[in-house]
């Protein structure tokens, strides 16, 4: 009734290709990024910056670039916070290096590092596959956090191994550092957000993404039919990596302004974004933002109600936290498998159908 | 359509909180979930214990109430920065993290708002350095301290030499536990001692890579940098490789009842050290007894009162208590903001005739805070288990720490952050 394409004609290839071919998703998504970039700016403080929105955007982009991993091309990846460390030390070396060029050129240069380590780490991929290509992943997080750790030219000799990110900014707006305004933090995040998202949503509807798409379901199959699993599995690698070294950039320069490789980029980091797909959904861009969205919000949501509302001793919050995450992610998996998006996807097909079900 | 105004509504109060009305607030970010809750909670039960006592018998600092609201971090950096976020809006006179990490996360954020942070024997050595770090007080004593003062105490009982001799720090692998590296090294040459560090990985529920390969170095001393579990374990497997508990010697982090405890008589002999007083024999603990538990008004279940940590919290408190006083008495107002407190941190004096007003003399040192020097007078004592008595006792006095050598490293480190974040000397 209100959600339907009846009426809505396609008179080109093009426009039946569309990401959304459905006028009211097309609406609701010109919308979404006119929110996003022309009122919540204008709104936004510095709790609802760095406790939602940074954390929320800075994840999504690291969820997009695990999923095109894992979701799309099917190599399973335990190594995200080792690849987020590398794109946060990459980063803090070239801000420290280089002060006066943009902060994104950093954030991009940062990305093209971490997509070479992504690559070279991914090497064994050609030869291993599941839970082995697993464990060679897992080598890199715990070899990258370790070399973070030993090597002290990585965090310029100092004291504690902590990196702190200088004052930096992009067209005469302060982006990173402590006098950053709220809204300057929100639109760096979400700019690098939309355009990856851009990127993800177009390589993984063409070529690039049908030839993943190939390998992950059967890669035998897809080398008879000319897809070539060298370039295919080294190209989601590093595209991949890519996405997470800016992630980790914008976690480390923006969002946290100080980070040291043990505790922000550990295996927990990891585990977390791995989630976030699995939840969200496997091979699904909706999916990302979904998981994200989820597992940032959900704490703070349920901190917020439970002390702040409920007045409840800050312990017993915590642990409930987890109880209550940890129980919804089990409810959510048994009742749909494939995630937030696929639940989703149901809806909107069941909301076409409706009122008349068959 | 109202349906959906009353849900965005309620999630948008959710998200925001709710602010706590209250005159003057110290938040307190705490953790009494995850590995480091062992020293978290009497921490944070301490801290909380002594506002709570001001209120009840004194009706808060200088007639104004303190509310004390706690945000758990559980160590986290990222659940830290969102708890600073949430409580800043509420009037945040100072902020006490108790965790390295988030301080060197909220030294600039902090310094940005205008809010002063204290940050008693942890956080960044080199804040010491007010000149430098103006909103960062890490006085009385600081790694830095610690690590002389532990060498001072070895060179004592090797009658002032130590050449040949190996020492090896045992080290959480982290901002905190690597702090002490650079004075080590530097006192190594100095002194003439063999250095080797060996890290420990978070969580450091598993160390017997460690602790062989100190069996196989034979480290005539082993200094101890850790934090929560870790101690446990590594009390623990000393004891099993037999190692003499006497030539260990642990930070003040690492020298809890708890932390002794679990290895029974075997932790006798184990060093730590300490830059307060020991037990509950100052009148002060009186007061909290009778205003805080057993009036039912304990952050805690009341069993942490006179433990190390818990002490530490109150001494924190208590310094922070007396600086709220001074910024009032500075600025004439009762209400203090951050900005006061933060001139209240910097002009603090703390005498023994004040100690000994406060219930607790001879419980920490004197000194005075000034614009250049935040980071007090750096005594340090050395307390020893004895788990026959199931108590801690000092063996040394307040003893001062080789500045000669630290003051350099100070200067030198703050230096370097006052060139990366282009900051102008604040006193002249």
């Amino acid at each position: 009734m209100f959600y339907r394409e009846a009426g809505d004609f396609k008179t080109s290839y093009r426009d039946d290709n569309q990401t959304f071919p459905i006028r009211l998703d097309r609406a609701g998504y010109w919308i979404a990024l006119f929110v996003a970039f022309c009122v919540i700016p204008f709104f936004v403080n510095d709790y609802w910056v760095n406790s939602i929105f940074a954390p929320f955007f800075i994840y999504a982009i690291a969820a997009l670039g695990l999923n095109i991993l894992t979701g799309y091309a099917g190599q399973v990846s335990l190594g995200t916070g080792g690849f987020m460390a590398v794109g946060a030390y990459a980063c803090y070396k070239l801000m420290v290096a280089f002060p006066d060029v943009s902060i994104v050129f950093h954030v991009l240069i940062a990305g093209g590092i971490t997509a070479a380590v992504g690559v070279a780490f991914g090497l064994p991929s050609l030869r291993i596959k599941g839970f082995y290509l697993a464990v060679a992943t897992l080598a890199a997080q715990f070899f990258l956090v370790w070399l973070f750790n030993k090597v002290a030219w990585f965090y310029n000799y100092s004291a504690s191994g902590q990196i702190n990110a200088p004052e930096r900014s992009v067209l005469g707006v302060v982006v990173t550092g402590p006098n950053t305004e709220a809204w300057a933090k929100y639109m760096i995040c979400l700019v690098f957000l939309v355009v990856l998202a851009w990127v993800a949503r177009n390589l993984t509807r063409g070529m690039t993404g049908r030839k993943w798409m190939g390998i992950r379901d059967m890669d035998i199959a897809a080398e008879i039919i000319g897809v070539n699993p060298l370039m295919a599995k080294m190209s989601a690698f590093a595209v991949s990596s890519f996405f997470v070294g800016v992630a980790g950039a914008l976690f480390f320069a923006v969002y946290l302004g100080a980070a040291e490789a043990g505790e922000s980029f550990g295996i927990t980091k990891s585990f977390l974004v791995l989630f976030m797909i699995i939840i969200g959904g496997l091979g699904s861009i909706f999916g990302s933002f979904a998981g994200a969205a989820f597992m940032v919000l959900m704490p703070v949501i349920l901190k917020n109600l439970l002390v702040g509302t409920l007045g409840w001793p800050t312990e017993i919050a915590a642990e409930l936290e987890f109880i209550i995450v940890g129980g919804l992610i089990v409810i959510f998996l048994i009742l749909e498998p494939h995630g937030l998006a696929q639940l989703w996807r149901l809806t909107k097909e069941k909301l076409r159908l409706w009122p008349f079900p068959h | 359509m109202t349906f959906k105004r009353v849900a965005a509504a309620s999630v948008a109060a959710l998200m925001v909180g709710s602010p706590v009305m209250a005159d003057l607030v110290f938040p307190s970010l705490s953790y009494r979930t995850g590995p480091f809750a062992a020293g978290g909670i009497p921490y944070a039960d301490g801290f909380a214990d002594y506002f709570t006592m001001l209120n009840e018998r004194d009706g808060g600092i200088g007639g104004v109430a303190v509310s004390v609201p706690e945000c758990e971090t559980a160590y986290n950096t990222e659940k830290g920065v969102e708890c600073y976020e949430s409580t800043k809006g509420m009037g945040a006179l100072a902020y006490n993290p108790l965790s390295t990490g988030i301080t060197y996360q909220l030294i600039p954020k902090a310094t940005a708002d205008d809010i002063p942070l204290y940050t008693p024997g942890y956080g960044r050595t080199s804040a010491a350095n007010g000149n430098v770090f103006s909103h960062v007080f890490n006085f009385p004593a600081n790694y830095w301290n610690g690590a002389s003062a532990a060498i001072n105490h070895v060179l004592e009982l090797n009658g002032g030499d130590l050449k040949g001799k190996k020492i090896v720090l045992l080290h959480f692998n982290g901002a905190y536990g690597k702090e002490p590296i650079p004075t080590l090294t530097k006192l190594g040459e100095k002194h003439g001692y063999d250095l080797t560090t060996i890290p420990i990985d978070y969580p450091g529920q598993e160390q017997k890579a460690q602790w062989l390969q100190i069996r196989r170095e034979k480290p005539d001393y082993v200094l101890f940098w850790g934090w929560g579990v870790m101690n446990q374990v590594a009390i623990q497997e000393a004891a099993n490789i037999r190692y003499p508990m006497d030539q260990f010697i642990g930070v003040w982090w690492s020298g809890a009842e708890h932390d002794v405890k679990p290895a029974g008589d075997k932790a006798t002999g184990y060093k730590a050290m300490t830059f307060h007083g020991v037990g509950s024999d100052y009148p002060v603990f009186g007061d909290l007894q009778k205003y805080v538990v057993d009036a039912g008004k304990a952050a805690g279940d009341g069993s942490n009162v006179g433990t190390v940590i818990y002490n530490r919290g109150v001494y924190a408190a208590m310094m922070l208590a007396e600086a709220a006083k001074k910024a009032q008495e500075i600025h004439g107002v009762a209400d203090i903001t951050s900005a006061q407190m933060r001139d209240g941190l910097e002009q603090l004096e703390i005498t023994n005739a004040r100690m000994a007003e406060l219930g607790m003399e001879g419980f920490g040192p004197e000194f005075k805070v000034s614009c250049a020097n935040h980071g007090g007078p750096g005594a340090i004592a050395i307390q020893q288990w004895d788990a026959a008595a199931g108590k801690w006792s000092l063996i040394s006095d307040f003893g001062a720490s080789d500045m000669e050598v630290i003051q350099p490293l100070i200067d030198a480190d703050s230096a370097a952050y006052a060139a990366e974040n282009n900051i102008e000397p604040q006193c002249n």
